[in-house]
């Protein structure tokens, strides 16, 4: 009782006094996920979007495939990540294995799918809702994307901090891609699975303290988008 | 001068609904001028009529002709639904809509649905969330939003169910300016004061078939149908 108690202490410490490795992981983390977040958003808010407009051949099975995708193990996404960018791999000459980038891409390809879902799921409300209107209107396909996209633009927002959420906190491929190496690779996470496993619990509890802090500031961001959203205030 | 889109016909116009038939077939002529209301019970039919006339509904068998090619013809026509559709942006901006997608600058639309504001007196509420207004705010809003593009052709679908007596009046009077100032009205309701106020023509509908389509003076004063003078004589036509 008492380790786990100093260990606290010690880790509330490190985050009042900024402590230098703390916020260097800290930075690392933000700098991986939210350029994960963007590429990801760039792909999957704008084809989650059409998916819910366009009809097509094989929509469905898309649209399931995709959330299958969903519940890809990010472990295993990982896995075949380093199989992809090790030396012996088709990538293998970008040596791009052990380095922020092959996180990113890890990321990228366990959120694109959830980021697609929601977004498909938000469009298509809106375009129920508007349906009739917009074709009354005799809209161009063009102006019904636009508008559907503004008119959605806040669900479309929790769709992208879903995958923030989800990214920020996955360590199994990113310790897989990144190695986990010390002023290299090394994030919020991966650091705190050393750290307690070294039994350093200080640092691996005030790293702990940070991912908490982000992870509950966006899904208060997300209620609160949803509130909004419900109330009809915005 | 825009080009007429009417007269416009109807012919042998059938809608369906998973191999059922829900209207038709149906003939009917909308001529150049007036106010036609649709009549009869529930599920007879007067919102699939309404929605087949402005392009909404697949016709299974029959056509619709207009006087100029449809795609020109669908910009000069609006449609109110019975729910009115709010778009989750400001009453400015849902009044603004259709002149920003014809290309109307933004200054120009946003002038024109400050306008429209003062007309159906919701200036007040320029700012506020379209979502966040009462069922007649709404009603009013999705009216004015029809009119911007003064159409030639103008579908309401109940406007004033669910609205209190002023509701009602304050949309009634927007209607017959609209009227005067040249737009032709097609309008659903099951309020036979309100239809006596507004029409020229009545068109009475059953089973989802025209029963009777007569001038209201006609139509009032003796309808030809049993249904219809059931109707008319208050008590409840099945
Ligand atoms: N989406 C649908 N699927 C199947 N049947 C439908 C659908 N919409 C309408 N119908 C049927 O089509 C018929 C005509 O319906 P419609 O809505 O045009 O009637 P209405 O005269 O407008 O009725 P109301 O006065 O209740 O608005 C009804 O029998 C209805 O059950
Ligand atoms: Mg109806």
């Amino acid at each position: 009782m008492g380790e786990i108690w100093e260990g606290l202490v010690a880790g509330f410490w490190l985050v009042i006094t900024l402590d230098a490795d703390l916020v260097a992981i800290t930075l690392r983390s933000l700098h991986v996920t939210l350029t994960a977040v963007m590429i990801a958003s760039a792909i999957g808010l704008p084809f989650g979007a059409w998916l819910a407009i366009q009809r097509f051949r094989h929509r469905r099975a898309t649209i399931a495939l995709l959330n299958a995708l969903m519940g890809l193990p990010p472990v295993v996404v990982g896995l075949i990540v380093y199989l992809l960018l090790s030396r012996s791999g088709p990538f293998g000459v970008f040596g791009l294995l052990f380095t922020p980038t092959a996180m990113i891409i890890a990321q990228v390809i366990i959120i694109t799918p959830l980021i697609a879902s929601i977004a498909h799921q938000a469009i298509r409300d809106v375009w129920a809702e508007y349906h009739d209107l917009l074709l009354s209107l005799s809209t161009s396909k063009w102006q019904r994307i636009k508008t559907l996209l503004w008119d959605g633009r806040r669900a479309l927002m929790t769709a992208s901090l879903a995958g923030f959420g989800r990214a920020i906190g996955e360590v199994g491929a990113i310790m897989i891609v990144g190695g986990n190496i010390d002023n290299a690779t090394r994030v919020l996470t991966t650091a705190i699975a050393l750290e307690t496993g070294k039994g350093d619990f200080a640092l691996a509890l005030g790293l702990g303290f940070i991912l908490i802090g982000l992870a509950v500031t966006v899904n208060l961001v997300i209620h609160t988008i949803g509130q909004t959203e419900r109330e009809g205030k915005w | 001068m825009v080009t007429p889109i009417l007269p416009m016909t109807l012919q042998g116009g059938v809608v369906k609904r998973r191999g059922k038939t829900v209207l038709g077939p149906v003939d009917l002529t909308v001529s150049m001028r007036g106010f036609t209301i649709f009549l009869g019970p529930n599920g007879s039919g007067k919102t699939t009529l309404l929605r087949a006339l402005h392009g909404l509904e697949r016709l299974a068998t029959g056509q619709i002709a207009w006087q100029v090619p449809l795609a020109q013809a669908q910009l000069e026509q609006a449609f109110v639904f019975q729910t009115p559709i709010m778009m989750r942006r400001s009453v400015r901006d849902n009044l603004a809509y259709p002149l920003r997608l014809n290309g109307t600058s933004k200054a120009q639309a946003t002038a024109a649905a400050e306008d429209w504001a003062e007309r159906i007196g919701l200036s007040q509420f320029l700012d506020q969330p379209a979502p966040q207004l009462s069922g007649g705010e709404k009603q009013k809003l999705a009216l004015a939003r029809a009119l911007i593009r003064t159409p030639q052709i103008l579908f309401l679908d109940e406007p004033c169910a669910n609205l209190d007596g002023r509701a009602t009046r304050e949309i009634e009077t927007i209607l017959k300016d609209a009227q005067a100032s040249g737009t032709r009205i097609l309008m659903a309701t099951h309020d036979i004061g309100q239809a006596k106020r507004l029409a020229d023509e009545v068109v009475f509908l059953m089973h989802g078939k025209i029963i009777e389509s007569a001038a209201a003076a006609t139509f009032f004063a003796g309808p030809a149908s049993p249904q219809a003078a059931q109707l008319l004589k208050g008590d409840i036509v099945e």
